[in-house]
């Protein structure tokens, strides 16, 4: 299975509410596309309907690696292949950290546990919490526990990283320790798509950057042409309202 | 001293003790078997209420609330005494355990879909990204942590299960209130029956403490 991602005509309304208006967007292998707008734009809702925690309308596609994400046989496949890292965190707390990063290797993929064991540990000391691997997530900070949550995803060697708003729900002084995490796994072949705040960090790690507002893509640029150069009005007052604080 | 001969008349209590404990055994053979097959009944109904096709979820509803609504004796009574008529013969066990097991898989359901659905909706997400089966998501994410939610009240479940056991002694099933209360006609005195509801509350105030210090101590790590 490839890692690249099209969406076309992706559509999705909440009862009476369109979240997503038609949406198209390919995404390449081992691309990191940063997806920015106002709360209420769709973005989160974008990347929830690529591994299919939303269901999306009929006559919209969406494709990892060439295979249509749909109900049925393949799902659980397109989702063992595709990781996920919450805004909050969602780490087993019935499971110590290192039974966390275990799970799904051992239960997906059918690993031994002793090489679950061996391959958890090498994550967790690759964000940086090794130390942890013995303790209850609840005994953990927050900026650790989304650290856990990324290694918990990496340990299934996902060809394809969707973070949605990583940082949102973390202490300033935290959110440092985990945009590092993610910087080290871009240009390491993984496509990630991330929806975030974090303007700098879009800037300085993106090859693209997608702003969405209203349920539509607004506008697709580099970063620098999505910060310096923005073409629409919409964008424009967006980054003027996040950037000058 | 009337008082005492009466309802704690020693002689009687002693010649009648090994009766008691017959029924006593008796009484704790039924109320573990009906709490088991309640529990695994319970558990299968509760996912079908919650996961089943549409149109099985309504008759695990149906199922639920019938059990609920209908009075043990009655049910009891209609296993024992009206069944045989259609050709379904059950032993004075077997329909005590029968009727036992029905209804308390209807609360136990009841019990465990609550648990179920006081996990957040995260933990769900986050099994399914991984992708879990259904199966891996229930046994090794949801019901682990629902289980430690539903202890208390499933304990409780369990202890009006062991009482309800009394109902038994209306099909000749010879439990603790049965022999009991044979004693009482041959020995002519009703110590007996007071030595079966001391029986009773010395066994199941144990179950009954355990139940409010759980609660207790969920409430204090919640806060």
């Amino acid at each position: 299975m490839g890692s690249d991602i099209q969406i076309s005509n992706l559509r999705k309304k909440f009862g009476g509410f369109t979240a997503l208006n038609g949406i198209d967007l390919t995404i390449a292998e081992g691309e990191v596309v940063c997806v920015i707008g106002p709360s209420g734009s769709g973005k989160s809702t974008l990347i929830r309907c690529i591994n299919l925690l939303e269901r999306f309308e009929a006559d919209s596609l969406i494709r990892v690696g060439g295979v249509p994400v749909e109900a049925g046989r393949n799902l659980e496949k397109v989702r063992a292949d595709v990781g996920m890292v919450f805004q909050s965190f969602n780490l087993f707390p019935h499971l110590t950290v290192l039974r966390n990063v275990m799970l799904a290797p051992m239960r997906v993929r059918g690993v031994s546990p002793a090489q679950a064991e061996t391959r958890a540990r090498a994550l967790l000391a690759r964000v940086g919490i090794e130390a942890q691997a013995e303790k209850y997530p609840g005994k953990l900070s927050g900026g650790q526990q989304q650290r856990v949550a990324i290694a918990r995803a990496l340990a299934m060697d996902p060809k394809v990283m969707l973070f949605d708003e990583p940082t949102s729900a973390l202490d300033p002084e935290m959110v440092g320790e985990v945009l590092d995490v993610m910087k080290s796994l871009a240009g390491t072949g993984v496509t990630m798509v991330v929806v975030t705040h974090e303007m700098g960090f879009a800037r300085q790690v993106a090859d693209r950057v997608v702003f969405m507002d209203g349920g539509v893509v607004v506008e697709i640029g580099t970063p620098a042409q999505i910060f310096d150069h923005p073409q629409h009005e919409r964008t424009r007052n967006f980054l003027g309202a996040v950037l000058n604080h | 001293m009337e008082l005492i001969d009466t309802f704690f008349n020693v002689p009687v209590l002693i010649r009648t003790f090994p009766l008691l404990m017959q029924g006593l055994w008796i009484t704790l053979q039924l109320g573990v078997v009906s709490i088991i097959a309640g529990l695994v009944l319970g558990l299968a109904l509760a996912l079908l209420r919650l996961y089943a096709p549409v149109w099985v979820q309504v008759l695990a509803k149906i199922y639920i609330n019938f059990m609920r609504s209908i009075p043990l004796l009655v049910l009891l009574i209609i296993i024992y005494y009206a069944l045989p008529f259609v050709g379904i013969r059950l032993s004075p066990f077997m329909s005590a355990v029968s009727a036992l097991s029905l209804v308390s898989a209807a609360y136990t359901a009841e019990i465990f879909r609550a648990g179920i659905e006081a996990i957040a909706k995260g933990q769900f997400e986050a099994s399914a990204a991984l992708g879990l089966s259904t199966r891996s998501m229930m046994v090794d994410v949801i019901l682990p942590q629902a289980i430690r939610i539903v202890i208390p009240p499933l304990t409780n479940n369990c202890i009006n299960v062991m009482k309800d056991t009394a109902l038994a002694s209306v099909v000749a099933m010879p439990d603790l209130l049965k022999q009991a209360t044979q004693a009482q006609a041959l020995s002519a005195n009703p110590s007996p029956l007071i030595g079966a509801a001391i029986i009773y509350v010395l066994f199941l105030w144990p179950l009954v403490a355990a139940v409010a210090r759980l609660e207790r101590s969920y409430n204090k790590a919640d806060h």
